[in-house]
């Protein structure tokens, strides 16, 4: 079983809720990523995602532009992120790590080097914002062999028919995007979502991510009624952004915010 | 001698797109969830009114009595003779409405977007030359227009700007990234996704995810079809070369498309050099770039190891752009078009000697084209002939010109 799912029924059987943050990896720098994804699992991250740089990340809205931009400014490259990951493995090996980010970085790699070296890092799951499943057959396949999830996002216009395919080609969990815009736009309705995911919940058994507009733990333990998984980034990530003269101060807010939606889903009554 | 039939064992170039998009390897859908089902709404109404009798109508009357086509195809008689080779014909698509090729497209998008019930349109621009021609065409079908400019492309570009507000449109500076049009291009795709229920997004070349890329060459591919008639009526053979900017490629393969059977007429893309390739400051990812995927389609771009895009320079603000339309990187792959690396001062120097042999100012795009013209000419039969594609006019790079020479207007 891989480590997602280990995860997930780990979860299921607590009746508990995944609670994914997202950072940029090398965001302010790269000093900062592996000592801040041990402080989010302290917090209570269930899933780390982290996010791949890249200079045209068209899905995202102006916090985690500017995170890629912070984090290119020193050059962080797909194998200095795989490094990250290789590092935080020496002192974790439970919990599970996706990575999220763009297609170029991994077609440049080759994807069969990318899917190797991933999982000898320990890599679980990759999530490409700009691969449909139609694009993804050969990408999906390489990644699976490695032993490594393809995550996809389902979005507020999935049809009835997309969501039926991108639920067979997916593993690990499915994302569903909450709103129609970019990371980090405005709270998204949660009473829409929870009909979106019930349509979902038909065609597949993979646990349900939410997020896109989840900014604090109100809104988190709501989401976590009704999904499996509550996904976090620009708020953090904004967070990090107001102090990165003070790296500790940085990685404490955002563990703190983390900390408060743990605890807020934990005490939310269940659906 | 150029033959008008069909030879054989040419692909069926006719045939590409597939489906899904794709040139050979190119090409393709690669964009976020969101955009997928507003992509195939886009396609299938698209592929509908491709085939509405009063859909081509309206289109073939405004192209007629609002864009002015068709554009004449004027032979350059004092630039053919100081070259002293093959003939040059003009196809004058600087006398369109709005002074460039762009307008064509527009005009066929904007149709869509009303009949497809869009009441917001926005649209990413370079040089302006594609904002103008949108905020034009919404300004006529009385259309919120939001045009998406590079911070620097504003400040390289300001009467083009000024322009598009005197229209009605909103213009908003990008300042993230490079500044530039790849920049405007991802915010506008942020808008899109956004906004996607009443918003339509006019592309303005032949790039990003399908159906872009064959709608806005369809859409283009009137420059080539009254090019190859024109020629034929005149000359009652075929051009031995077409030559045209490539940027991201929509007027070049406007006036390619149409040619692409006729297997003796050579195909010359000219692209930014910037300060010469081998300084790295350019933007001709066909002639130094390599294959992978940005803004939804899969081409040849300019990038790092990394695969981040890299920095792109050139003096013309519409050829500042690190990818090219997909249909182009088949086309060189294939070999039929050959894409040549044109430098600023080959482009500068083409811009003044257009406009002093022949009366016509061209835009710092189309002067790529110009200048590889002068190299071409010389080299051909002097009864055979050359259509240059003159996409737009330059009057909006006047004051970029008389900058670089130091003058002040």
């Amino acid at each position: 079983m891989s480590r997602i799912a280990a995860r997930f029924e780990y979860l299921r059987s607590q009746g508990r809720k995944a609670l994914i943050p997202y950072v940029t990896a090398g965001d302010p720098e790269p000093a900062n990523t592996v000592p801040l994804m041990h402080e989010l699992v302290n917090a209570g991250a269930d899933i780390v995602e982290l996010g791949v740089p890249f200079s045209d990340p068209m899905a995202d809205g102006p916090v985690i532009q500017q995170a890629c931009e912070r984090a290119l400014k020193h050059h962080v490259s797909l194998r200095d992120v795989l490094g990250m990951v290789r590092e935080f493995r020496r002192d974790n090996t439970t919990t599970p790590v996706v990575l999220m980010g763009y297609l170029n970085p991994v077609e440049i790699m080759g994807y069969e080097t990318f899917a190797r070296e991933a999982a000898e890092a320990g890599v679980d799951g990759l999530l490409t914002v700009d691969l449909p499943p139609e694009e993804g057959a050969d990408l999906v396949q390489t990644l699976t062999t490695n032993g490594i999830d393809p995550i996809f996002l389902l979005a507020p216009t999935s049809h009835e028919g997309r969501i039926k395919a991108i639920c067979a080609a997916a593993s690990g969990f499915v994302y569903y995007v909450s709103l129609k815009g970019v990371t980090g736009a405005a709270t998204l309705d949660v009473d829409a979502v929870a009909e979106k995911l019930a349509l979902i919940r038909q065609h597949t058994d993979l646990p349900v991510g939410v997020g896109f507009g989840i900014s604090d733990a109100p809104t988190a333990a709501r989401v976590g009624r009704v999904a499996d998984a509550v996904v976090v980034g620009s708020a953090l990530v904004k967070l990090l952004a107001a102090n990165t003269q003070d790296l500790p101060a940085g990685r404490a807010a955002a563990a703190d915010l983390l900390g408060e939606m743990r605890q807020a889903m934990d005490a939310a009554p269940k659906a | 001698m150029s033959t008008v039939s069909k030879p054989q064992q040419t692909p069926d170039w006719s045939a590409f797109p597939d489906a899904r998009g794709h040139f050979g390897p190119y090409g393709g859908q690669f964009v976020s969830e969101t955009l997928m089902e507003p992509l195939e709404e886009l396609r299938e109404a698209y592929h509908r009114y491709l085939k509405d009798p009063e859909f081509l109508a309206e289109l073939d009357r405004d192209l007629a009595q609002y864009v002015g086509r068709p554009s004449p195809l004027y032979l350059a008689e004092r630039l053919t003779r100081e070259l002293g080779g093959a003939r040059i014909y003009l196809k004058r698509e600087d006398l369109n409405h709005t002074g460039a090729h762009k307008v064509n497209n527009t005009i066929g998008q904007a149709l869509l977007a009303k009949r497809m019930g869009k009441t917001r349109i926005i649209a990413e621009t370079g040089a302006g030359q594609h904002g103008v021609a949108t905020a034009t065409v919404a300004a006529r079908l009385g259309l919120e227009c939001v045009v998406y400019m590079g911070a620097d492309d504003i400040q390289r570009q300001s009467p083009n700007v000024y322009r598009m507000r005197l229209l009605g449109a909103r213009v908003v500076p990008v300042s993230s990234g490079s500044r530039t049009l790849k920049d405007a291009l991802n915010e506008a795709m942020r808008d899109w996704v956004t906004n996607v229920d009443n918003t339509f997004y006019i592309i303005g070349t032949v790039a990003g995810p399908h159906p872009y890329p064959a709608m806005v060459r369809d859409f283009q591919s009137v420059i080539g079809r009254e090019a190859r008639a024109q020629y034929l009526e005149e000359t009652g053979e075929l051009p031995d070369a077409l030559v045209a900017c490539v940027g991201g490629g929509s007027n070049a393969i406007g006036l390619f498309h149409p040619f692409l059977d006729d297997a003796g007429v050579a195909m010359y893309g000219a692209e930014a050099a910037g300060d010469g390739i081998d300084s790295g400051r350019h933007s001709a990812p066909l002639c130094a770039g390599k294959p992978g995927v940005l803004h939804g389609n899969r081409t040849y771009l300019m990038e790092d190891a990394d695969g981040q895009i890299t920095q792109t320079h050139s003096v013309s603000a519409g050829l500042d752009y690190p990818g090219v339309g997909p249909e182009h990187a088949w086309l060189k792959d294939a070999g039929r078009v050959q894409y040549v690396p044109i430098t600023d001062e080959e482009a500068l120097s083409a811009f003044h000697r257009l406009t002093r042999t022949e009366g016509i100012i061209p835009a710092l795009e189309t002067s790529h084209a110009i200048a590889q013209v002068i190299k071409l000419a010389p080299q051909l039969r002097s009864d055979g002939g050359i259509i240059v594609n003159l996409s737009g006019r330059g009057d909006k790079d006047i004051n970029t010109v008389a900058r670089m020479e130091g003058i002040e207007l």
